[in-house]
């Protein structure tokens, strides 16, 4: 049986974990703390909700000044220079739920995946983190007709092929 | 050096057909040339019997009372049969009859890249993936010791990747509000589905996973407990960004 398996994340705690793997880079200078071995030891998920935004912080974390609601708190992981790219994430808790992960960095690994670069998506591309090859080799997405393919990824993807 | 020979010359293909874009790329040990020529015509006389179209295809005759389905090529009593089946599978969400006109066409693209899949295979391919339209079937590996790799369209963000999916016997489909041509309805209500931006199923063989796909797309807030229920892998994403995912 061959494996088949999303990428995708449901909680954080794979997302700190895989990043955690990946700290025998050297972590670049950056001014907040260190998210992967600080989280992966002590997951968001036992993180009291603050009752006062006064609360004291987890060491080794920052807290942004713009959550949503005073339950909500938002950690910004150092930035990490893996062998793929520059990948620095925050995560967004909500009482003891994660609301959100977002990339802050994720810089491009190759020049066929300049497009994977998303500051938004909630999702982390494991299986581009831990392959071999950071690689994407085609797309799947909602159908688009021949005029829709220019614009695509996939477009780009076979040009960077054929080329 | 047998990893550089793996992936150092694939063969690439884009071939425009069915008013999409169909990608081939053939990894070594790959095959001749008109293999692939072969399997790229095929595709065209797909089309040419079942486009909605083409007032000469199969299909249209079949529509306008000329022709019995006996008289048509054997793969349209296959792909009916099986649409009927699929039919039954989703609850009646994936319907080749919409508004009651025979137009299979959200089957037949699948079918046809699992088809054309095999064919190469036939000739010889161990390691391919074909991309039609953004559904995706994938055989093999995409290089020593590497699976295929395959991104999911972000549907909110043109050009972005929202996960990605592995595997080696790989089929990747996607349902959309993106999606052309055949609009997409609940055939219950006739309403356009808003619940959801995309719907992604992934399994083996494209054929049942693209009208998997389409079926739980239209179903809208239901396709997370259908999907569920059959064990069908997905991804789910909400107008919102929001992503939920079925199965393993």
């Amino acid at each position: 049986m061959k494996r088949i398996f999303f990428a995708v994340i449901g909680t954080v705690l794979g997302l700190v974990a895989l990043l955690s793997f990946k700290t025998q880079s050297a972590p670049l200078p950056a001014p907040a703390g260190g998210l992967p071995a600080a989280a992966a030891s002590n997951p968001p998920s036992s993180t009291p909700a603050p009752a006062t935004t006064s609360g004291p912080a987890p060491p080794g974390r920052s807290r942004s000044s713009s959550a949503s609601t005073p339950a909500s708190k938002k950690f910004v992981g150092t930035a990490v220079q893996t062998r793929y790219g520059i990948v620095q994430v925050a995560v967004t808790v909500s009482g003891t739920h994660v609301a959100a992960a977002n990339f802050v960095q994720l810089t491009a690994f190759d020049g066929r995946s300049q497009q994977i670069n998303s500051e938004a998506a909630p999702i982390l591309l494991q299986e581009t983190l831990t392959a071999q090859s950071a690689h994407i080799d085609t797309v799947s997405g909602a159908t688009y007709t021949s005029d829709g393919y220019v614009q695509s990824l996939q477009s780009a993807l076979d040009q960077a092929g054929i080329r | 050096m047998t990893a550089a020979t793996a992936t150092a010359h694939p063969q690439r293909r884009v071939e425009h057909c069915m008013g999409t874009v169909f990608s081939f790329d053939i990894r070594s040990p790959g095959v001749a040339g008109e293999a692939l020529d072969d399997v790229i015509a095929w595709l065209h006389h797909i089309d040419r019997t079942f486009s909605t179209y083409r007032g000469d295809s199969d299909i249209s005759r079949l529509r306008r009372g000329e022709v019995e389905l006996r008289d048509c090529a054997p793969d349209v009593a296959v792909v009916l049969a099986r649409c009927a089946e699929l039919t039954d599978e989703t609850d009646g969400y994936f319907d080749c009859r919409p508004d009651g006109v025979l137009d299979p066409s959200g089957y037949v693209k699948g079918w046809a890249i699992e088809r054309a899949s095999d064919m190469l295979g036939a000739a010889g391919s161990v390691n391919h993936s074909i991309t039609g339209g953004g559904d995706v079937q994938c055989t093999g590996h995409a290089g020593a010791d590497r699976p295929w790799v395959v991104g999911i369209a972000d549907p909110l963000r043109p050009r972005r990747v929202i996960a990605t999916v592995s595997g080696s016997e790989l089929a990747v489909a996607t349902s959309g509000t993106a999606e052309r041509g055949r609009h997409i309805t609940d055939p219950h209500t006739g309403v356009r589905p808003e619940a959801l931006a995309s719907v992604t199923v992934v399994g083996r063989r494209l054929a049942d996973v693209d009208a998997y796909a389409t079926a739980a797309f239209a179903m809208g807030e239901l396709a997370n407990a259908w999907l569920t229920a059959r064990d069908l892998s997905a991804l789910l994403v909400d107008p919102a960004g929001g992503v939920v995912n079925t199965g393993r």
